[in-house]
């Protein structure tokens, strides 16, 4: 059966949101639950030992906790925190960034990658398998059929690599050394009020003519449709893959959960999942076509 | 320091040669390289002819192959590595890890270049394709500030190119999927961001509109100058507000910061641009070669002539440059 995972939160949310919603993912139906800050390194309601005591806690509650890396890495201070997670060999890491690949190859830290990791090949991930990679994401713009290539290969070269596939939520675009959270309140980014705790499902971006292109959420910018590969989740498992990411939002996560559990048991909904915040669906990057369009 | 000037074309190859180049960089007439326009980029025998040219005069000829190949493309990328390595380039400028691993295994004697799609902003970063694939160089992505430079230089293991002057990316390159999200191309997979066949132009009773696959990106009063509707350089609308959301159509221009850059042991500085035309090349190539000339001159002081100045910004997006990131206050 296909496992769920709880990708790391992307947004900005208070310590007590953030400790309310593993409080309850706790008891939700996911196998991996993916921990820390992955956007910018101004967040830091919790600090590293936060998230470590956390990652104990979930794990007391049987569920596989992996440690998350901040995807941009621009400065020393960004290095000490990733450290803090690259060498520890209590949980697994997932690396966001080379930076993190380094770390965690250099104290034979067995390690994962993130969909922000460019993985486009068989080459790449020999490469990595190598040095220590359990397990992979798929980047978020390739699809169904690079996937399916992907891991024909590798099962030809007889390696063990379980792929993950960001399957729900608004996807993770780009990043940026420039925050359009603070320049949407002329603030700037070193004393940016922290107005991302404002704006826990991010801004939305629209064109003139109302369309939801993207969302802002601080240095990153995320799609304005929500990805939604529900309906694929019995293709997935024909072809392969192992974890279906989920990725957090503040309300009514339970729900998408429990309807992603259903289907992976093959009970497939007759109607769609909740939509928790406004937002249309898209399904584009599964089929290889662009991101926001919705297919079928 | 290096200038290193892009080559789209075999005449702006040529131009940025004649105008006082070190280096050029060019890619293949394919999705091999970040750059993928119609009518641009080199077959095998203009890229001959341009090395010849190039190294008859002293400069050396960079290939970027520097976009990530699916399976399907795998046999065609690494047969960009192949060709690139008989017409006899210098370096090979290269992002995916498989790539940069067939090249250092098959053509240990070509130096390897990381690209600036290669995402590597920290000196931990920059060791890891130095031990895994021996790089020579590393262009640096334009999101880190000077500062942020200052520190990876330090601790570098490997020879460092900065972007000096053109078209800005404000997002981390290597990792910007927004043009595959609005269109079926990005960097990554097409070398293409906001792809030429995708843009639409159209003239309304509201003013000119650029459009990205049906996406309005920009709409242009009257008297207003149009550019290109690059994606993150639109006018957007967050809560009520109509704005360069993202990004203003700015150029980079790093004049200002060449005593610095070099203070630093920067090895080169990179011109963007091989979508331009050769006329452009040799002006930003002859603007570059005084600067660093005046730089290098053994006088110690270098003060940026106001002519360098008018001259880049009558070549730049919008008419207006930046310091970009390198500039702290920018954020």
């Amino acid at each position: 059966m296909l496992k769920l995972s709880l990708g790391p939160i992307l947004w900005f949310w208070s310590r007590q949101t953030v400790f309310d919603f593993y409080a309850n993912a706790a008891e939700w139906p996911v196998d991996t639950i993916y921990l820390g800050e992955v956007v910018c390194s101004r967040r830091r309601e919790l600090k590293p030992d936060d998230w470590l005591d956390l990652a104990r806690d979930l794990k007391a509650c049987g569920k596989n906790v992996v440690l998350s890396t901040l995807t941009l890495i621009e400065s020393e201070a960004d290095l000490r925190r990733l450290r803090r997670f690259c060498e520890q060999d209590e949980f697994l890491v997932e690396a966001n960034d080379q930076s993190a690949l380094q770390v965690a190859i250099r104290n034979r830290i067995p390690f994962i990658t993130g969909p922000s990791m460019n993985i486009y090949n068989t080459a790449t991930l020999k490469i990595l398998a190598r040095q220590g990679l359990k397990a992979w994401s798929l980047p978020v713009e390739l699809g169904r059929e690079t996937l399916e290539q992907l891991i024909k290969e590798l099962q030809q070269e007889g390696l063990d690599l379980p792929a993950e596939v960001f399957s729900w939520g608004f996807l993770p675009l780009a990043w940026s050394s420039r925050c359009f959270t603070a320049r949407h309140y002329n603030l700037p980014k070193d004393n940016c009020e922290f107005r991302c705790l404002q704006h826990p499902d991010g801004m939305e971006l629209r064109s003139r003519e109302s369309q939801e292109l993207f969302r802002i959420n601080g240095i990153s910018t995320l799609s304005g449709s929500r990805y939604d590969l529900m309906r694929e989740l019995p293709d997935m498992e024909r072809m392969g893959v192992s974890t279906v990411r989920l990725s957090p939002e503040h309300q009514g996560m339970e729900e998408v959960v429990r309807r992603f559990d259903q289907v992976r048991r093959g009970e497939m909904p007759t109607t769609d999942p909740l939509q928790l915040v406004e937002a249309p669906p898209c399904n584009g990057y599964w089929y290889g076509k662009p991101g926001m369009d919705l297919i079928g | 320091m290096e200038l290193v000037c892009p080559a789209g074309s075999l005449p702006a190859l040529k131009t940025a040669v004649d105008n006082g180049a070190n280096a050029v960089y060019f890619g293949f007439k394919d999705s091999t390289n970040a750059r993928q326009f119609a009518g641009l980029n080199f077959n095998d025998k203009r890229a001959a002819e341009g090395i010849e040219y190039a190294h008859l005069r002293g400069a050396r000829v960079f290939c970027a192959i520097n976009t990530y190949p699916q399976p399907d493309g795998w046999e065609q990328w690494k047969g960009a590595v192949d060709r690139a390595a008989s017409l006899g380039v210098d370096a090979i400028i290269l992002a995916d890890m498989g790539l940069l691993d067939y090249a250092a295994n098959r053509y240990p004697h070509i130096p390897r270049h990381l690209s600036v799609q290669g995402s590597a902003t920290s000196h931990e970063a920059l060791s890891f394709y130095k031990d895994n694939f021996d790089i020579r160089r590393a262009v640096l992505p334009r999101v880190l500030s000077l500062d942020q430079v200052r520190g990876v230089a330090k601790h570098s293991p490997v020879e460092l190119e900065v972007f000096a002057f053109g078209s800005l990316c404000i997002m981390a390159e290597g990792r910007c999927y927004l043009s595959s999200y609005l269109t079926d191309e990005s960097p990554n997979t097409r070398g293409a961001c906001s792809p030429a066949k995708a843009v639409r132009w159209q003239e309304t009773s509201q003013g000119l509109e650029s459009r990205l696959n049906d996406v309005l990106i920009d709409r242009y009063g009257p008297g207003e100058s149009a550019g290109y509707p690059t994606l993150c350089k639109g006018r957007f609308e967050v809560e009520g507000n109509v704005y360069h959301a993202i990004e203003e159509p700015v150029s980079l221009n790093t004049l200002d910061l060449l005593p610095e850059l070099q203070a630093l042991g920067i090895s080169a500085v990179k011109i963007e641009g091989r979508q331009r035309s050769p006329a452009y090349n040799a002006d930003v190539a002859r603007t570059w070669r005084h600067a660093l000339d005046n730089l290098e001159d053994g006088t110690g002081s270098f003060t940026v002539e106001p002519q360098w100045q008018r001259t880049l910004a009558g070549l730049s997006e919008g008419g207006l440059t930046t310091l970009g990131a390198y500039h702290r206050k920018w954020k």
